[in-house]
């Protein structure tokens, strides 16, 4: 997180977000994938042979598996020209003096330690393939509350790790879930036991550091019956002139009356292909809220998605998308109610500019016999220019009728006379522009914590300029 | 009265899409001074009050703006507003999800940093301390009747015809201009909001502030008490008078300014 010290509004992505250090990796795998480097990732890292053969079996998935002939184009991407494994320590540290220096040094620059201090329950942060810092407070830790790599996660709870490992999401789910589940590293581990409520977020920040590098981490998160968790993701990349492949992969299970939000404030550099899988599933009376903030990388896919399982479970999905110039957001949600009783609510804002290309993609599904389910999607698209595109999917899958589904879309193009009321009050025209922006997704922003809704803010605004005249 | 103006209009004409609006329009005034242009619809005030602040809508094909002795021509509307131009919109524009406090404070905060706007930049100074902003947005509220809770509803979204023209004198309270131009005020207002507005106002004209009121009736000038009325037929000020030549119109009609510019 950036602070008004280290936050001039006039720097940009390059200077603040965009540097890199110089290469100093304990071990980085060949180019390309095969078997061969599947297996020496598993053993690198000392896995269990149950982990080792599922890696090897969703490899052949995706190599089966087409590319994804909608959504954005994907097809630039080679997969043998792309580093699968960065180790960059030997370690997770502790304490961030324990963290090589070139990696704190970057860390310091994107404020995380700093944030870690004023306003987080935990930290994970992650250079290329592996975690090397991790903390959670004390006090949470006596409460019972897990916060590690997913790596450390299967090493030191490996019964309730494997329980839920690959339950919500199976590798055969798409191509993207099959190579993160072939060669993932990283990502958070989280569990929440029985009633315990963790009010102050825990954060992880995903680190590209190295040039043509592809990161898979894995993020596995279980919310226990009448508990709640707050998770943060944030991630940046150095602007290189060859492309990043980014695909994660999050699975999230909320048990009866428990309650997971996660935000994420999604900032790679314009070189980065952001495919990414999340999806939760929700017990009786649980809660699942996505906040997805999508302002960097060349193309993201990402569709957060909830399950409502059982009665009472509701879902939401709180999504701004900003596509600038090179850049597509294909952004969405998908709420499918498998119980009665259950509700949704989608909102999605999304703002496109330069000739970038923003849009909704989304899925409202419900099953025979779920009755009584409430859904309403809302998505709003402001165009900033005549170059500019915004698309919207929403797909409707409605089996029951006894529902109520709510559809509104609107798009917009930034106007004249707003720009005009607001220069004539003083306001220069590119600051104008930028607050209308501002006001266009504050419906989303003000579900962050302060923090990063100051953060989300700064960052339109540095989307924004230039933009004008 | 014997000061220079600190507004001259020189023979001004304005075309919009090639249409030509304003045929010759010349004006001055002084701070100090309360001028109101009257005149039936489609004579050309909304466009003389949106080309004075620069709408890039409005193309000036010849004539001249003076501001303080400059010409304003080639300034852009922020530019203008910062030199110390004011209008009072007839249809305030809603910027949704913008809280109001949090405009009035941008637009402020233009005014203390000099940086700001001339590269068409963002300003980065810190500009006014919150909580002296608060103090005289409530106080200037109070005056014109407006709840608390205004500061914190999004600009012009939802506001009620009274609230949106409230608003604007708050602005011009707090923006403290040298001419406010106050265009079609008075319409879409009821009696009593009239009167609080008149009153904001009235208030705020003084010998550190000129008004130039652009209205199509009388009423507002029963309120405001105007030094020079103007009339407006066809893009040209066709004649000039006391406040008595507003009861003359009122009483009249447009047709009899009509008649005369004719003969």
């Amino acid at each position: 997180m950036s602070t008004e010290a280290n936050m001039d509004l006039r720097d940009s992505y390059e200077e603040k977000y965009g540097f890199h250090e110089p290469d100093s990796f304990v071990f980085k795998s060949r180019k390309g994938l095969d078997r061969t480097i599947v297996e020496e990732i598993s053993r690198m890292k000392g896995e269990p042979a149950w982990m080792l053969e599922y890696r090897l079996k969703a490899l052949e998935i995706f190599e089966k598996k087409p590319m994804p002939n909608w959504g954005g184009d994907v097809g630039a991407i080679d997969f043998q020209d792309i580093y699968y494994y960065v180790k960059p320590s030997n370690e997770e540290a502790k304490s961030w003096e324990d963290v090589p220096a070139d990696m704190k040094r970057t860390f310091d620059r994107l404020g995380i330690p700093e944030a870690e201090q004023k306003f987080l329950s935990g930290v994970g942060a992650q250079y290329d393939s592996e975690v090397v810092y991790h903390k959670i407070k004390e006090s949470l830790e006596k409460q019972g509350v897990i916060f590690l790599s997913c790596d450390q996660g299967l090493k030191d709870h490996p019964e309730l790790f494997k329980q839920y490992f690959g339950t919500v999401i199976p590798s055969g789910d798409n191509k993207f879930s099959a190579l993160n589940s072939a060669v993932w590293s990283g990502g958070s581990f989280i569990y929440v036991p029985k009633g315990v409520k963790v009010d102050v977020p825990l954060q992880a920040y995903f680190r590209i550091n190295t040039k043509d590098m592809g990161q898979f981490e894995r993020t596995l998160i279980i919310v226990d019956e009448g508990a709640y968790v707050h998770y943060v993701e944030g991630c940046t990349a150095p602007t290189y002139s060859s492309d990043s492949l980014h695909s994660a992969v999050v699975e999230i299970i909320i048990k009866k009356g428990g309650r997971c939000r996660y935000t994420t404030i999604q900032n790679w550099s314009n070189n980065v292909y952001n495919l990414v899988t999340k999806r939760a599933v929700a017990y009786q009376d649980a809660t699942m809220e996505w906040v997805d903030g999508n302002l960097g990388s060349k193309l993201t896919m990402k569709y957060p998605a909830i399950y409502m399982m059982e009665p009472g479970a509701h879902g939401e999905v709180l999504s701004i998308a900003f596509a600038g110039k090179g850049q597509h957001q294909d952004a969405g949600a998908k709420a499918v109610h498998m119980a009665p009783n259950t509700t949704s609510k989608i909102i999605s804002k999304s703002i496109s500019k330069d000739g970038g290309r923003a849009g909704y993609r989304g899925l409202v599904k419900v099953v025979k016999g779920a009755e009584n389910c409430r859904s309403t999607v809302n998505c709003d698209a402001l165009i900033l220019d005549e170059h500019s595109r915004s698309d919207t999917y929403p797909y409707m899958e409605i089996e029951e009728d006894k529902v109520s589904i709510g559809h509104e879309a609107t798009v917009s193009k930034i106007g004249d006379e707003q720009i005009f009321y607001l220069t004539s009050r003083g306001i220069p025209e590119e600051e104008a522009a930028a607050m209308i922006v501002s006001g266009f997704i504050e419906p989303v922003v003000k579900e962050l914590p302060m923090e990063y809704a100051v953060e989300m803010n700064r960052l339109i605004q540095l989307q924004m300029e230039g933009s004008v005249g | 009265m014997s000061q220079t103006p600190e507004l001259v209009v020189k023979n001004l004409h304005v075309s919009v899409e090639g249409k030509e609006i304003l045929k010759g329009l010349s004006l001055e005034i002084a701070k100090g001074e309360i001028h109101a242009i009257m005149g039936p619809n489609g004579s050309g005030k909304s466009t003389f009050a949106n080309t004075l602040m620069g709408h890039p809508k409005y193309e000036v094909t010849s004539g001249e703006i003076l501001f303080r002795g400059e010409s304003i021509l080639e300034m852009e509307t922020d530019a203008r507003a910062r030199a110390g131009l004011f209008m009072a919109f007839q249809y305030p524009v809603a910027i949704p999800g913008l809280t109001f406090a949090s405009f009035l404070r941008a637009a402020i905060n233009a005014r203390i940093a000099p940086a700001a706007g001339e590269d068409g930049k963002m300003p980065t100074k810190k500009g006014i301390a919150p909580k002296e902003f608060r103090k005289q947005m409530l106080e200037q509220m109070a005056l014109l009747k407006m709840d608390e809770k205004f500061a914190t509803r999004y600009l012009n979204d939802g506001f009620s015809g009274g609230e949106k023209k409230r608003a604007e004198i708050l602005q011009m309270a707090m923006l403290k201009p040298t001419i406010a131009i106050m265009d079609e005020t008075d319409s879409g207002l009821d009696i009593d909001a009239l009167r609080i507005v008149s009153e904001g106002v009235n208030a705020l004209a003084g010998p550190e502030m000129g008004v130039l009121v652009i209205t199509h009736y009388n009423r507002i000038l029963n309120y405001i008490k105007p030094d020079k009325v103007h009339v407006m037929v066809d893009g040209r000020i066709v004649t000039s008078g006391g406040p008595e030549m507003a009861l003359e119109l009122e009483a009249k009609g447009y047709d009899w300014v009509r008649e005369e510019v004719a003969q």
